[in-house]
């Protein structure tokens, strides 16, 4: 690399402390970083849910207001969707994918720290609205046209708007560089129909990320461009068609049910096989399931449209292909049972979890069976039945996996167990609490009880299976407290592990427990399916154990990591002043609506991506001498 | 072993992947892909809209073929001089490189210029109706409104009916699908632009810097593509009626 004419501020080196997490672009602490901004998003999502269920309890309450609950309940899912399941994938795909495909980092280190603090103040554009003249209040879905400026004239849709976009571009961006990652750093010998599962489905989902993103970016600078500028997209007196963002918005939104869903099953088929020393029953057929569900989640989406008025041809097809994904995933579900059919099981936590998704995800696949129907979805669109639906699907599927996640690889990440009695305790309090919960939301949906209202007159019949609701969220919410105790304890105080705690399948299993900032001292080489299993038993030499030996980090220390630097900061940085340039304009004598903030977010964004394209990816002097 | 896995990011010599493409080559090339449905979802939109538009103008009051054609040449010449750049690298013609990379950016910078008039123009558009010898067959079906101006008392009448992006749904899936896509045109211009620059310095650019250069290209090459779509859908099918 030639030598540069511009002046750069000094490139971080061997940072420590607040610093070092600033600054880092190794993946285990970015994906630590993303984990635990997502659990605290998902405990402020949480908070939302529990004021939505107090407000429900009983019949005409007025704990909130009706403005307030309709925020409250567009908060709640887009906090969940966007800011809790979503980076808690993430998280793991930071942490895990690396190591599981037996790489040192992922193929672009920098760009994987501006994902995550992209979508760290994509992620406060959006909850600050609380604080900031009010929280978006359109549902997650946000139809037109509530969305427009004469039926929203707040600032609440604008934080809407901005946040979804900042936190698209965190997600394309990290889409973008695992594709990269899975397709172009596996070991050799790992061909793709030896990768893990959860590398498999991580790869479906970054497909699924990188196509559907786009199409919610357009929607979304549409209904941007109506608020801010005037324009007409969604102005029916113009001869616009409120169906276009429906559309738009599903064809995004059923994709990203999957994108929600897909890492929850990788990590529940990683889960499956370990605890029930066997391995995953017709690998092939479950990889082959997850790439035609990513596919099919396309051809889907008209079934959040059913009761709109397409037509009975329209109608038909969505329904034959709604009911034709349930295929694929009957498959896999029969194919974790295979799994462990006959295996040597024990129920730890993280089984326990992974079971309890099974369990709760065949619920929610049967509701979403019967709602496929067009004539059948007619009587349950916009009830609570299909709240319950999505709850089993999302709250049993996706969020149990992700527990059955944080218990099942913790161990690598801190070298400590969580406590596995209050893991059971946490397990059973949230199976019964999510149980309790939205069971009985089956009924009230069935009985015509409308979503998204703000209370019930008496009269209805409501009010017991309301209250019984409330009960099961709050014991829930204990239950995610019961973790949290857990957390911490076990982070300073928990029972050591060793490197292989649960006998592994994996190569992340291969290396020390927290692994060694280079991961690997010698890249493996992978002979089979399920690598470190197979080494374990037919004693294949010649892959060293890191961390093995006294001297190991002086005999690696040519190992080049790329280096920290600022300049994914500074560039996300500029993103976030840059989206509230755009809501913040001054006049400036005759000239209206300059946006002086947003060219200082501009401005920002420049100097970010210059200084990134110019820096080295390591500093030539700073490297110590190859070998 | 070490070394080459690690220095990955950097990766112009050695393509030490699984696949054998570097790192930022299939990056461009996800990246296209998610571009395409950028794209798509602006083109479907306008689709979706076209005829749609309660007031005028519409397509064939302001669209005129002949200058956008001359903008399209323009910019698929643009391609040709990029192909012919990139060429001239790796054959280790620095010189030609830059004549060739230049005529590129300038050709991209032209299209540019185009679209700044054309929005111009659009913006301003006005016509005359001459009363005293006034042929209703040649006239848009938006110019015929105006028919009833020539109420006896003029010879002749003057219209103002410009087209911004709030006019009507054609002039929002307009300004909104051609200007994204000049925005494309334009960090490409200025992406080339930078990679001149820096190949005035001495072995700024050498041939083994080609793959950046591809890249580069790719994307120039891709924007061009979507060009072609949006000329023919939007103006053409625009312009003549059997495709109304």
């Amino acid at each position: 690399m030639t030598t540069l004419s511009i002046p750069l501020p000094k490139r971080p080196s061997h940072p420590t402390g607040v610093w070092d997490w600033i600054t880092t672009i190794d993946h285990k602490k970015i994906g630590i970083l993303y984990g635990v901004t997502a659990f605290i998003m998902f405990l402020s999502g949480g908070i939302e849910a529990l004021y939505i269920r107090a407000q429900l309890a009983s019949p005409e309450a007025t704990l909130v207001s009706p403005e307030v609950f309709n925020q409250l309940f567009t908060m709640h899912a887009t906090t969940m969707i966007f800011l809790g399941v979503m980076p808690m994938g993430a998280a793991f795909f930071n942490y895990i994918i690396p190591l599981q495909i037996g790489a040192r980092d992922v193929a672009f280190p920098r760009l994987n720290a501006f994902s995550y603090w992209t979508f760290l103040f994509g992620a406060l554009i959006l909850k600050l609205s609380w604080f900031m003249g009010g929280a978006p209040n359109a549902g997650w879905f946000g139809y037109s046209p509530i969305t427009g400026l004469e039926y929203n004239p707040g600032h609440g849709i604008d934080f809407w708007i901005l946040s979804l976009q900042v936190l698209g571009i965190a997600s394309l961006a990290a889409a973008f560089n695992f594709i990269v990652t899975i397709l172009n750093m596996r070991a050799p010998g790992m061909s793709l129909m030896r990768m893990p599962l959860f590398t498999w489905m991580t790869l479906v989902t970054a497909f699924l990320l990188i196509l559907a993103f786009p199409v919610i970016t357009v929607a979304l600078i549409e209904l941007l461009f109506d608020r801010f500028y005037e324009t007409n997209f969604f102005v029916t007196e113009a001869g616009a068609n409120p169906l276009l963002w429906q559309h738009l918005f599903w064809i995004f939104g059923h994709p990203e049910v999957y994108i929600l869903i897909l890492p929850a099953m990788g990590i529940v088929s990683e889960i499956l096989p370990t605890f029930s020393k066997k391995p995953l029953f017709g690998y092939p057929v479950v990889v082959l399931s997850g790439v035609i569900i990513g596919f099919m989640g396309w051809m889907v989406w008209s079934h959040h449209m059913f009761t709109v008025g397409l037509g009975p041809v329209a109608n038909s097809v969505f329904a034959i292909t709604t009911m034709a994904i349930a295929v694929p995933t009957g498959v896999k579900i029969f194919n974790w049972i295979g799994t462990m059919w006959g295996g040597s099981i024990s129920l730890k936590t993280p089984m326990l979890f992974a079971i309890g998704f099974i369990a709760l995800f065949i619920v929610g696949g049967l509701s979403g069976v019967m709602h496929s129907s067009a004539a059948s979805d007619a009587q349950q669109q916009d009830t609570y039945f299909i709240v319950a639906h999505i709850h089993y699907v999302l709250f049993g599927g996706a969020i149990f996996a992700l527990f059955a996640g944080i218990y099942y690889w913790f161990p690598k990440m801190y070298g400590r167990f969580l406590d596995e009695r209050l893991g059971q305790v946490n397990f059973w309090l949230m199976f019964i609490g999510m149980n309790v919960a939205f069971f009985p939301m089956h009924f009230l949906g069935l009985d015509g009880m409308p979503r998204r209202v703000y209370t019930y007159p008496e009269s209805m019949g409501w009010d017991f299976w309301n209250l019984i609701s409330t009960v099961g969220a709050f014991v829930l919410g204990f239950g995610v407290l019961v973790f949290m105790v857990n957390f911490i304890k076990s982070v300073r105080n928990g029972e050591t592990a060793s490197a292989d705690p649960w006998d592994g399948r994996t190569l992340e299993w291969s290396i020390s427990s927290p692994p060694p900032h280079y991961n690997f001292a010698t890249i493996p080489t992978v002979h089979d399916r399920d690598a470190w299993w197979v080494q374990k038993r037919e004693r294949i030499p010649a892959v060293p154990v890191a961390g093995s030996s006294a001297d190991d980090h002086d005999e690696h220390h040519d190992i080049h990591l790329p280096q920290p630097s600022y300049w994914p900061l500074v560039t996300a940085l500029g993103l976030f002043i840059g989206a509230y340039g755009l809501l913040y304009t001054i006049d400036i004598g005759s000239v209206t609506r300059v946006p002086v903030v947003g060219i200082i977010g501009g401005a920002i964004i420049l100097v970010g991506i210059a200084a990134w394209a110019l820096e080295p990816v390591n500093e030539p002097d700073e490297s110590p001498e190859h070998h | 072993m070490a070394h080459s896995q690690a220095a990955h990011e950097g990766g112009h010599e050695v393509h030490d992947t699984t696949t054998g493409l570097s790192h930022k080559k299939l990056l461009m090339w996800a990246f296209l892909g998610s571009d395409c449905m950028f794209f798509g979802s602006f083109i479907a939109t306008y689709l979706v809209y076209k005829n749609r538009s309660q007031v005028g103008p519409f397509p064939e009051d302001v669209f005129d073929i002949l200058t956008t054609s001359t903008s399209t040449f323009v910019l698929l010449m643009s391609s040709m001089s990029m192909v012919l750049a990139y060429n001239a690298l790796t054959r280790g013609n620095i010189k030609g490189f830059r004549i060739w990379l230049l005529s590129t950016c300038i050709m991209g910078a032209t299209f540019l210029a185009f679209q700044v008039f054309e929005f111009n123009e659009f913006a301003n558009h006005h016509f005359e109706l001459d009363c005293t010898n006034l042929n209703v067959e040649e006239l848009t079906d938006f110019e015929k409104t105006f028919v009833d101006r020539c109420d006896g008392s003029v010879d002749h009448v003057e219209i103002d009916a410009g087209l911004t992006p709030r006019t009507n749904l054609f002039g929002t899936t307009f300004f909104t699908l051609t200007g994204f896509h000049g925005g494309h045109v334009a960090i490409g211009v200025i992406w080339l632009l930078s990679i001149f620059f820096y190949s005035l310095k001495n072995n700024g650019i050498t041939p083994r810097h080609h793959e950046e250069i591809d890249l580069a290209a790719l994307y120039w090459h891709f924007v061009d593509v979507v060009w072609i779509i949006i000329f023919t859908v939007v103006y053409l099918f625009g312009v003549f009626p059997g495709f109304a």
